[in-house]
């Protein structure tokens, strides 16, 4: 809250000087319009949600103030969303598995792809191609993907594949042990092409006298890739990673789409749960506290980005 | 030693054999990426083939046997739009998308143009807390809102009100940074010289910063245009009526009611996925701008 920042650049001529300035009616009227839908919109629920999860809400009826048994039950009561134990399980605990697995995964081979694709000539068909998932909607992609996992092999692509290899059949999406790796796959899948493209841009910013220079050295490809392009585009890398980890706390039209959080609760997310506990459920209490779950998930984030813009700022 | 010996042998393919040893030194590479793509591509070519098949076709046999008994038909088109209500799910889209993107785009660029050009105390604290609300998700909304507007009787939910508005509001804050990040970088004389001249600051922003910025404004556009269309949740959450649902919804409650008739369901979901491929391939560069400045989303 340090209000004393030297102004930034590009600041335009001291209204104080002229006639009628005094109070700034210019930046009312252009900020007014946003600033009133973000005050309402996110400003005031970002309070309100947090008031009413001391609140039962059944079905939307906010008369039943219960003190911290939402919260008691979240943390304590709630194998859906976490139970602790050998192994653990429970929406949280998935989120859990979705960073580890889906981001470390998105970025390596974005970055494999990024570094492949940049010594052939159809570098930028590739990247189309592995990038078109993003244009398109989850919802289509988790059907796309049901469809791949049907169970029948005479239907479903996975299973006809197995099939040849005499595995199976499988039904991946209905059984908690495969469920959540099926997914994880999915997400991949979807995320890959928005790690290439970015890192690839970080990778043609290497110049080419320093990757010669090691192949001069004797370094080998692999060598090359860990030694010099990792840590090359280090910044770039944390930048996707942070990104996907949101996607992950975000993560709800795939599980919704595809799965509906089961078998029972095994393939539920926090986003999912927020959703399902609030809405057909009816338990609008409940749900407030998960959003504020979501909403504290993310602070980390917000800390992160504050303090790489403001670096920014001071670098321009 | 033998990396130089390489590089010459690279750059000097002189016979055929030559080439041979270097495309086959390069395979792996080429391996790689083709099954890559391969692995990219066939998923959601299964689901477009599947779409054109007679169901029938489809219960019998799985989508790849295309390639030796080609048969192909319209129907399962036909069906979803005049059966199944997808018409009317694809106007909804187009109902809660242009405004969900039109808003957003005047607003943000506005209040933009405030910070990046206009004095007044506390800017810099007001554009760092916009740049804190990136973060907020979505969810922190629901419950108080709807709630709110449930109670209101204005009936926001059931008319496009809600959905508009609360697309709008969390577009903001990457609309904002993006354009104010974006507007920052105009030249400055240009706008003291039209100060001098007496020029207001909504002729300013009308003349010179939006001309300026209509790569960075269609950029934040196409992306917004795509979030909504493709968008699930807030449609669930704010569009409580089905007549107003838009496909997204509506592939879904197929899906409950169809959960094995994939011929439908894979023209349902084509047809989702057509116009973001139009965007897509025609403004490619546009989009990937907006993509890469919204690795902060």
């Amino acid at each position: 809250m340090t209000a004393a920042n030297p102004p930034a650049t590009g600041s335009g001529t001291d209204d104080a000087k002229r006639p009628g300035a005094g109070f700034p009616w210019a930046a009312l009227i252009f900020l007014g319009p946003a600033g009133l839908l973000l005050l309402v919109f996110l400003a005031f629920p970002i309070v309100y949600t947090f008031f009413l999860s001391f609140n039962r809400g059944r079905g939307g009826e906010f008369s039943d103030w219960v003190g911290l048994d939402n919260w008691i039950r979240l943390f304590t009561q709630d194998p859906n969303f976490l139970r602790l134990g050998f192994p653990p399980s429970g929406a949280l605990w998935n989120n859990v598995l979705w960073i580890v697995f889906y981001v470390s995964l998105t970025v390596l081979l974005g970055l494999i792809l990024a570094v492949m694709a940049t010594r052939v000539r159809y570098e930028a068909l590739i990247k189309g191609i592995v990038f078109l998932p993003q244009a398109i909607a989850a919802t289509s992609l988790a059907i796309i993907w049901r469809f791949v996992y049907a169970p029948d092999p005479e239907t479903g692509l996975l299973n006809a594949v197995l099939g040849v290899g005499g595995v199976g059949p499988l039904s991946v999406l209905g059984s908690p042990d495969t469920v959540n790796w099926a997914l994880i796959a999915v997400g991949v899948w979807g995320s890959v092409g928005f790690a290439t493209v970015i890192l690839s841009a970080a990778i043609k910013g290497i110049s080419s006298e320093v990757l010669e220079a090691a192949r001069v050295d004797g370094a080998n490809e692999t060598q090359i890739f860990w030694r010099i392009i990792v840590p090359m585009v280090s910044l770039p890398i944390s930048v996707v990673a942070v990104t996907l980890v949101v996607n992950v706390i975000k993560l709800f039209d795939i599980i919704f789409v595809m799965t509906g959080g089961g078998p029972g609760a095994s393939s539920r997310v926090i986003a999912f749960s927020m959703y399902q506990e609030a809405f057909p459920q009816g338990q609008f209490g409940y749900g407030a506290a998960i959003a504020v779950v979501m909403l504290l998930l993310l602070i980390p984030v917000m800390i992160f980005n504050i303090r790489r813009f403001r670096a920014e700022a001071v670098q321009s | 030693m033998t990396a130089i010996q390489d590089t010459t042998v690279r750059s000097q393919p002189r016979t055929l054999s030559e080439r041979l040893a270097r495309l086959a030194g390069r395979s792996p590479t080429h391996i790689i990426l083709g099954l890559i793509g391969f692995i990219w591509l066939v998923p959601t070519i299964g689901i477009l083939i599947t779409s054109f098949r007679p169901s029938a076709d489809m219960r019998a046999t799985g989508w790849w046997t295309i390639l030796v008994e080609p048969r192909f038909t319209l129907g399962n088109y036909e069906r979803v739009f005049e059966g199944e209500g997808m018409l009317q799910a694809f106007i909804n889209s187009v109902m809660i998308t242009l405004p969900s993107t039109l808003l957003p785009l005047v607003v943000a660029s506005m209040a933009a143009y405030a910070l990046a050009w206009v004095k007044f105390p506390l800017r810099d604290t007001t554009f760092l807390i916009i740049v804190a609300m990136l973060m907020v998700p979505v969810q922190v909304g629901f419950i108080p809102l709807v709630t709110a507007f449930r109670e209101s009787g204005t009936g926001l939910l059931t008319n496009y009100g809600a959905v508009w508005l609360a697309h709008t509001a969390y577009a903001l804050p990457f609309g904002i940074f993006l354009l104010r990040n974006f507007f920052i970088t105009l030249p400055k004389d240009l706008i003291e010289a039209a100060r001098i001249d007496g020029a207001s600051n909504v002729g300013i922003f009308r003349t010179i910063v939006v001309p300026l910025s209509v790569p960075a404004i269609a950029a934040y556009g196409i992306f917004q245009f795509l979030w909504v269309w493709n968008d699930l949740l807030m449609a669930l959450v704010y569009a409580q009526r089905n007549s107003i649902q838009p496909m997204t919804v509506k592939v879904t409650q197929l899906l409950g009611t169809y959960a094995t008739e994939w011929s439908l369901l894979a023209a349902a979901s084509f047809v989702v996925m057509i116009v973001p491929l139009i965007v897509f391939i025609s403004l490619q560069r546009y989009f990937v701008q907006g993509l890469l400045a919204g690795s902060v989303k």
